[in-house]
């Protein structure tokens, strides 16, 4: 073991690792992840780490990370979807048409308060069709899932474009807007709240599992351990809240709110933004994601099939069918992703989402997800595309031209698989 | 002894099984009474591995019926053979290697919380449990299986077929990859699951061990069965003999022109 190696300090932190319980790789991740986070602030004098940059940045991520989630599903089971982008284009123009011209037609009038969820629904259900479809043509056709995407990223993008006559349709309707990010946030009395309320559910989950282990008479961590995890878990909660709460409003913003409301705003008056709604669609979304990995049928069958699909076809799964269903919750992330991109740049354009299939694969990839199935998990692709993701806007930032910032990023992703590769054969994890 | 007056635990009439016109199985006949031990032997290819799918449901007979407790029933998939308390343990184990034992030993057929989720405490204790019966040494629950050796994976096998009563077992070369001590293990085991009237269909490769395991022999070859023999009234040479030349037990000289047992309708085999 390379272990043997190590100075006696180095043992001593590896076994408080090992007391905690901490997954090496996630460590990994996130050590890359703080030092984006630190060489692009000294680049930057300090403009990166700002709460107005966290804030853009966390808003920015949000749609590629509700798509990488589902995708960690689908490389899990040994599949790929190259078609997210263009399906994502195709929700958003289905949304954008929805409130603009379908429902008006209706006579559900534009910014009346059925539009936002109808419109959503409309999004959510092409989406799931769509995934579904995806999925028989994989599942039960056996048509090679890169075939069907690929198709499908030339067909949806082109029905995107037919379905709006290649036209930007916007504004889109202001309830809409606000699941987008700036356009609609919790304030910091709500954030606060939220904070604490997702503070006392992670205690009490890291609680829960050690009484069901003292239960079941299984060997638990110290108390120690579960305290610091419980102290750390809530720094980083409150922390991100502190620092979403700390970007304030603009004045500007503010005195144009008061002025609507025929009000004269008090002098230094500032608000801070608290948490985006579409920051708690993502957040949902991960918790959904990984109660459904680790804690259903579902997960567990996604997981064995990416592992040995001969092992889980002769354990009685229908593969074929976990095929759909996996392509389907793709699908609707896709639509939910749409659902955020579109509201964050108010309109539909026929380009959105472009490339996106990528950003997506490489989250979840830089996340830790094995290309040759059977392990991913859902914190390391949101991870992954906060860390491709500040890569890009921390590049912008410095002023590095647009083809080096693509260059970067591909070259990091291929970086990411190497690296992967050379931890999983160390870990003789392969 | 087993007990063979009633009707057969299980009884495969006639089956047929072809791939692409290459006959895998050729109208053979097999049956398992309670509480007893049934070798399958051949060569590789004689169509045995083919034959038992046919019974656990990993793939479909072109024609012929699967009897239990005479009484004719369709196994058109593994969740089928499963309903029927079919278990079986494959040569490759069929294990998924990135699961840990406990997901390895419910898969799809996982113990649920109330709340509908999975309840992995309770399968890792049933685990636990099942595992201090089959083989004390196991202690790696957390691991995925496939940071374990052979014997402990081949463990989580022979746990998952066992856990749920079967009442028809089906082991693929159990002791292919296993040393010596753990290949006693299940020899034993074997012998107490017969005690508890379990039947079971044993393929082997190794004559020895189908003298020291099983109640009676079926011989294939090139998908034909050779013969069923009562294992204390032959010797090894018989069986090799079966196993190599096609002969009966006492025969003289061997196949001629292809000569099974049955009067055999195809000259096709030189």
């Amino acid at each position: 073991m390379a272990e043997a190696t190590a100075s006696g300090a180095s043992t001593g932190r590896k076994s408080i690792i090992r007391k905690l319980e901490f997954d090496t790789r996630l460590l990994g991740m996130v050590g890359a992840f703080v030092l984006v986070c630190i060489v692009f602030n000294l680049l930057t004098d300090g403009r990166f780490l700002t709460p107005r940059n966290v804030f853009n940045l966390t808003i920015q991520t949000v749609s590629v990370a509700i798509m990488a989630t589902g995708m960690v599903f689908v490389i899990v089971t040994r599949h790929i979807d190259l078609s997210v982008g263009a399906l994502l284009a195709t929700c958003s123009a289905m949304m954008a048409i929805t409130q603009t011209q379908f429902l008006p037609g209706l006579g559900i009038g534009y910014n009346t308060p059925l539009v936002a969820p109808i419109a959503i629904v409309v999004g959510l259900v092409t989406g799931a069709a769509i995934g579904a479809f995806h999925g028989w043509l994989i599942g039960y056709l056996t048509i090679p899932a890169f075939i069907v995407t690929l198709g499908g990223l030339l067909v949806w993008r082109n029905v995107a474009w037919y379905l709006t006559d290649g036209q930007t349709i916007g504004p889109l309707d202001d309830t809409f807007q606000m699941l987008g990010g700036i356009g609609g946030t919790m304030g910091e009395t709500g954030s606060w709240i939220f904070g604490l309320i997702c503070v006392l559910a992670a205690c009490v989950a890291i609680w829960q599992s050690r009484r069901a282990r003292i239960r079941h008479d299984f060997p638990v961590k110290p108390v120690w351990a579960e305290a610091v995890l419980m102290a750390l878990a809530a720094a980083l909660i409150l922390g991100f809240v502190a620092t979403l709460n700390a970007y304030e409003v603009p004045d500007r913003v503010l005195a144009r709110s008061f002025e609507d409301r025929g009000l004269e705003m008090p002098e230094g008056y500032s608000v801070g933004y608290g948490i985006p709604y579409s920051v708690l669609i993502l957040i949902a979304v991960a918790v959904v994601m990984t109660l459904v990995a680790r804690r259903t049928r579902l997960g567990r069958y996604i997981f064995a099939a990416g592992g040995n699909p001969d092992a889980a076809e002769l354990s009685g799964i229908n593969t074929r069918m976990l095929t759909v269903k996996v392509f389907t919750i793709m699908g609707v992330l896709c639509a939910l992703a749409a659902l955020v991109a579109s509201a964050r740049l108010s309109f539909h354009s026929n380009d959105i989402g472009t490339l996106d299939e990528l950003r997506v694969i490489a989250a979840a990839v830089i996340g830790g997800t094995a290309l040759s199935g059977g392990i991913g998990t859902i914190y390391g692709a949101i991870l992954g595309a906060l860390i491709m993701q500040s890569l890009q806007s921390g590049m912008a930032m410095v002023g590095v031209d647009a083809p080096f910032q693509n260059i970067v990023v591909g070259g990091v992703l291929v970086l990411a698989v190497l690296l992967d590769i050379i931890y999983r054969k160390r870990t003789g994890d392969a | 002894m087993a007990d063979r007056t009633g009707p057969p635990l299980v009884e495969m009439r006639d089956v047929s099984v072809s791939f692409g016109g290459v006959k895998a199985v050729d109208h053979v006949t097999v049956d398992l009474y309670p509480g007893e031990v049934v070798g399958l032997l051949g060569h590789n290819g004689a169509g045995k591995s083919t034959l038992i799918k046919c019974l656990s449901g990993a793939y479909r007979m072109d024609s012929g019926e699967i009897l239990i407790d005479g009484e004719k029933v369709e196994v058109n998939n593994p969740r089928d053979a499963r309903r029927h308390n079919i278990e079986t343990i494959y040569q490759t184990l069929a294990l998924a290697d990135n699961l840990d034992a406990a997901s390895n030993l419910f898969l799809g057929r996982e113990l649920i919380s109330p709340l509908g989720f999975v309840d992995d405490a309770r399968m890792e204790a049933e685990t636990r449990k099942i595992m201090g019966r089959l083989n004390s040494n196991f202690k790696n629950f957390k691991d995925p299986v496939k940071a374990l050796s052979g014997g402990q994976r081949q463990s989580v096998a022979i746990a998952r077929a066992v856990y749920f009563n079967a009442r028809i077992l089906i082991m693929d070369e159990p002791t292919a990859a296993l040393g010596p001590q753990e290949t006693r293990m299940v020899a034993e085991l074997i012998n107490q699951l017969k005690e508890q009237g379990i039947g079971i269909f044993l393929i082997e490769h190794d004559v020895h061990s189908v003298m020291d395991l099983c109640d009676r022999a079926s011989v294939m070859k090139n998908g034909k069965l050779v013969g069923t023999v009562n294992v204390n009234e032959v010797t090894d040479e018989d069986i090799l003999g079966m196993i190599i030349l096609g002969k009966q037990p006492g025969e003289q000289n061997g196949e001629q022109n292809g000569a099974a047992p049955e009067p055999a309708p195809s000259g096709a085999e030189a």
